[in-house]
């Protein structure tokens, strides 16, 4: 073959075409600029319409292709500020969900014992009428409060309206006590207030960015890996304190693979860094903070060399990453995480992070946490809820979790079984979550919905809890319904409209008209004025005095910004009891609990077994996408990442030792057992420790792709720790074994019939 | 390269090339699912890549991430090795297929070190194109447009001031298997 130089090529790419191919003497065959060439695939819609994603919680704007009735690709909306004009994969793959051939196509309505999964399809008034009834029959027999809504999404605003209606304050989302809700109640004890979401940090301007058990990169929270990219771009440098070695970790300056359940020692150790080589803001801590002095004698003994022999990690790493994370400061980002239910002393740990966020004096600082607002929305006038809402029933007793700021959804779930909390819960809605994957011990969960009344589900996929409904009323996609708008805090305050793109395939129907009609059966027509969800958005989005014409042609309309750090004239306020940020904290004090961090060891695996660590993968959102066809392209089911060394040495596989792509049982302290999982060995994490990626190990039989695939953690999470300060529930206590595993996977099997 | 302002399409001289950031990227598959929406590719053909390569053992570890896709040599065994005309250099230096040409013997795909080929379930041989079709208006690559993390990046070699050129000109570099002598046009910033 002759070798082309890129001198000679830039002269025949200059000459003419024919003249070029002749003159160059090769078998290049060469058209000029008219001639064909690749086809053009034709995807541009003919329309583009905007709306916001919900193939996470994030709520990006979404530029939808709509061809011949159909939705061709997602792309970014440029002018939406989460996406800025680009789209996490999860978010490209919107048209997995919508085109999903399992989809529940019409409202079903139990035939056999509850759990069977048997169903009849019935028509909408026939399963409205069986909600109506089911809903005044509680409501009669024991109270509305006796109801409870489990929530997640967007669209769920619309059963809150219709529950809160009904008379029932019961209404809680997996999304608090079993993911972000100690980060709040940690920072909201510090500063006054919590990190929200879109979490309120400045990634983009930060110079060194600390994840603590986060995976940025493979959590694709698509603004905050955006930010991630260009403050890497712009050099900022990673800290990543981690048991696995995360996409971040490969990014990072300082890995700290921390033996898992010793991250508040590590803390403590470098707050001692921090305070004793006086690398803190003084004047920061002087000007707005207390407890410095209670602090400083709290972790004076707290030396890299006692920590050490707690986390595993070198005296020297921890002070040299101290040491190197505090010269950024005050643009130095200790990231708050997201999900933070690990180990039941979870408040506690986020304390310490926030503690350090506040010695760096990176609180309302520019590269560190913003103080966003967001824009003022008047709602649309309705009847006033008239019940007076007794207590919620998520706790057993009113004195504990004392901090708890919203409503638990594990809570909820116990107070089903009888006798657990004051008064027992009769009846539950569920919109849009699997609760017998978001909630730990599935068993319970089950036992729980056994002793329940009524139970209805409204959602998009013949998920494991359908299977255990009364009634399941099938919701269409975000792609094919109007939702309520949104206005979140954000550092440049935005409305954002989610539009219907298409029409609702087979008998779906969105949220808001499925809320409006069981209204309408049980007497709270009052309660749902609207025609329609465009009605009630165009009424809000008019009397905030905005353009309707815009927001629907532009998807989203920016608001005016405001300073959001001191850099920009923000003036700092603390909403706690002292009106200053509380390193030492006299709340926590009085309620019994430690005021500063104290390092308390966790049980550890016993031998041959191993502490399961779960995160996420970037083409999926839990279970949510695990049978979305198009982002299994690229990640068809999750696998058990086992330490090379380790799955070198396991007795049980000592004739034949692991490897990747071997299957594998796992089973779990309480006998609980789940898999065949593939196996993926690696250097990649501490030889404690597996790793899964949360959301599969389907056995709902209604998702042909996901039914069988990957193992689920959730079956394996039979134990959870309690945090005594909110409620949260630690998943990260439970130990798995490896078993072989020689027959074929349940998919395989369905695959081969 | 993102406005038509600036569209070089069809312009003599030009040579297209893509660079990714291997800094900037996390792997997290945007542009592969990106370029199967833009261009409706089948479940199993694939024109991008991941590749993750992880060095060393636990915990002194390293790990490169890489978008991977057809590289355009410059100079291209694919086209040279087929013997229908189908696969040619198209403007700007863009390797492509006539659909209509190939008749699916598969020698572009055995000629070519990087894989970057398969066979489409309509027959015919399929790679990447960088859009040909975007780019003819002046539009990035779909996998470039959509990069969440903006580690890839398109445009004129030739032209000194575009984005690739600067990006090329500041950022250490490389190819991938510079020693089969292809002159690749796709450039790894490390």
């Amino acid at each position: 073959m002759s070798k082309i130089t890129r001198r000679q090529f830039i002269k025949i790419s200059g000459a003419t075409a024919g003249a070029a191919a002749a003159a160059s003497g090769l078998m290049t065959h060469w058209w000029g600029a008219d001639a064909p060439s690749g086809p053009d695939p034709k995807t541009d819609g003919d329309k583009v319409i905007p709306t916001f994603c919900e193939i996470c919680f994030w709520k990006c704007g979404v530029l939808a292709h709509v061809k011949d009735g159909r939705v061709t690709k997602l792309t970014g909306n440029p002018k939406h500020p989460l996406s800025r004009g680009r789209l996490c994969p999860r978010g490209l793959g919107g048209t997995g969900l919508l085109y999903d051939p399992d989809r529940l196509k019409k409202p079903l309505v139990r035939v056999k014992k509850r759990g069977e999964d048997v169903f009849e399809a019935v028509s909408w008034d026939k399963a409205l009428d069986e909600v109506a009834e089911g809903l005044l029959k509680l409501k009669d027999k024991y109270g509305p409060e006796r109801l409870a809504l489990f929530t997640h999404g967007y669209g769920g605003s619309w059963f809150k309206h219709l529950v809160k209606a009904y008379g029932s304050n019961n209404i809680a989302a997996p999304s608090y006590a079993q993911c972000r809700g100690p980060r709040e109640v940690g920072y909201w004890l510090t500063f006054g207030q919590g990190v929200g979401s879109p979490e309120m940090v400045d990634i983009e301007n930060a110079k060194c960015i600390t994840l603590i058990g986060s995976h940025l990169g493979e959590n694709m929270h698509n603004t905050q890996v955006q930010e991630l990219a260009d403050a890497i771009g712009k050099g900022a440098s990673l800290v990543v304190v981690d048991p696995r070695y995360s996409v971040a970790a490969s990014k990072a300056r300082y890995w700290l693979p921390i033996k898992p359940g010793t991250d508040i020692a590590l803390l403590l150790a470098w707050i001692h860094v921090i305070i004793k080589h006086k690398r803190y803001d003084a004047d920061f801590i002087e000007k707005y903070a207390i407890g410095f002095d209670q602090l400083k004698e709290h972790v004076k003994d707290k030396t890299p060399e006692w920590a050490y022999a707690i986390t595993g990690l070198k005296p020297e790493l921890i002070r040299d990453s101290a040491l190197f994370l505090s010269s950024f400061r005050p643009a130095s980002l200790i990231h708050p995480g997201r999900r933070t239910t690990w180990y039941g002393d979870d408040t506690q740990r986020l304390r310490a992070m926030s503690i350090i966020a506040a010695l760096l004096g990176s609180w309302g600082r520019k590269g560190g946490y913003l103080i966003p607002s967001s824009m003022d929305i008047p709602k649309f006038p309705y009847t006033k809820y008239t019940y007076k809402p007794k207590f919620v029933a998520d706790k057993p007793k009113e004195s504990l979790y004392p901090l708890s700021d919203e409503t638990l959804a594990s809570g909820l779930c116990d107070a089903t079984i009888p006798g657990v909390t004051p008064y027992d819960l009769k009846g539950w809605m569920v919109y849009g979550t699997n609760l017998l994957q978001s909630l730990p011990n599935p068993e319970k969960t089950m036992k729980a919905i056994q002793a329940l009344d009524f139970i209805v589900s409204i959602e998009v996929l013949p998920v494991e809890l359908t299977g255990w409904a009364d009634v399941v009323l099938p919701e269409c996609t975000y792609l094919e319904r109007c939702d309520n708008i949104w206005a979140p805090a954000y550092k440049q305050p935005f409305i954002a409209v989610r539009q219907q793109v298409v029409e609702p395939m087979y008998e779906s129907k969105p949220g808001w008209w499925i809320a409006r009609e069981i209204a309408h059966r049980i007497g709270l027509e009052d309660y749902f004025p609207w025609k329609d969800s465009m009605e009630y958005s165009k009424y809000r989005v008019k009397a905030a005095g905005l353009d309707c014409h815009k927001l629907q042609e532009d998807g989203v309309i920016l608001g005016k910004k405001v300073p959001v750090t001191i850099e920009e004239g923000l003036s700092l306020t603390f909403d706690t009891p002292s009106s200053k940020i509380e390193l030492y904290s006299e709340q926590l004090k009085n309620l019994g609990f430690d005021p500063l961090p104290e390092y308390r060891p966790q049980s550890q695996p016993p031998p041959g077994m191993f502490r399961l660590l779960t995160g996420r993968a970037p083409m999926h959102t839990f279970g949510r996408t695990s049978n979305n066809r198009f982002l299994s392209q690229c990640y068809p089911e999750n696998e058990v990442w086992v330490n090379a060394e380790v799955a070198a040495s396991l007795p049980e596989f000592a004739d034949k030792p692991l490897r990747t792509g071997d299957r594998v049982m796992l089973v779990n302290q309480d006998d609980a057992r789940s898999g065949p999982v593939k196996v993926r060995v690696t250097q990649r994490i501490r030889g404690d420790s597996v790793f899964l990626v949360h959301g599969w190990g389907h056995t709902a039989r209604g998702l042909k792709y996901a039914f069988g695939r990957g193992a689920s953690d959730s079956i394996l999470t039979t134990k959870f720790k309690v945090d005594p300060i909110m409620g949260g529930t630690g998943l990260n206590c439970n130990f798995v074994r490896l078993e072989p595993w020689h027959g074929k996977t349940a998919g395989e099997q369905e695959a081969k019939a | 390269m993102s406005t038509s302002k600036n569209n070089s399409f069809g312009r003599p001289g030009v040579r297209y090339a893509m660079t990714m950031d291997t800094r900037r990227c996390v792997g997290c598959n945007a542009c592969v699912f990106a370029c199967k929406a833009e261009n409706a590719l089948p479940a199993k053909g694939f024109r991008d890549w991941i590749t993750y390569t992880v060095k060393g053992n636990f915990p002194a570890l390293s790990e490169l991430i890489r978008s991977e896709r057809c590289n355009h040599c410059s100079n291209s065994p694919c086209t040279t090795n087929c013997p229908t005309g189908a696969s040619h250099v198209g403007p700007g230096g863009i390797v492509l297929v006539d659909r209509g040409m190939c008749t699916g013997c598969k020698a572009c795909i055995a000629s070519c070190p990087y894989d970057a080929r398969y066979v489409h379930t309509d027959g015919f041989v399929d790679k990447c194109t960088f859009c040909v079709h975007r780019v003819k208006r002046g539009l990035d690559p779909a996998c470039v447009s959509a990069c969440p993390t903006k580690a890839l990046a398109f445009g004129d070699l030739n032209d000194p001031d575009s984005h690739v050129s600067e990006l090329l000109r500041y950022r250490k570099h490389t190819v991938l298997k510079p020693e089969k002598g292809l002159d690749p046009n796709l450039f790894f910033l490390l």
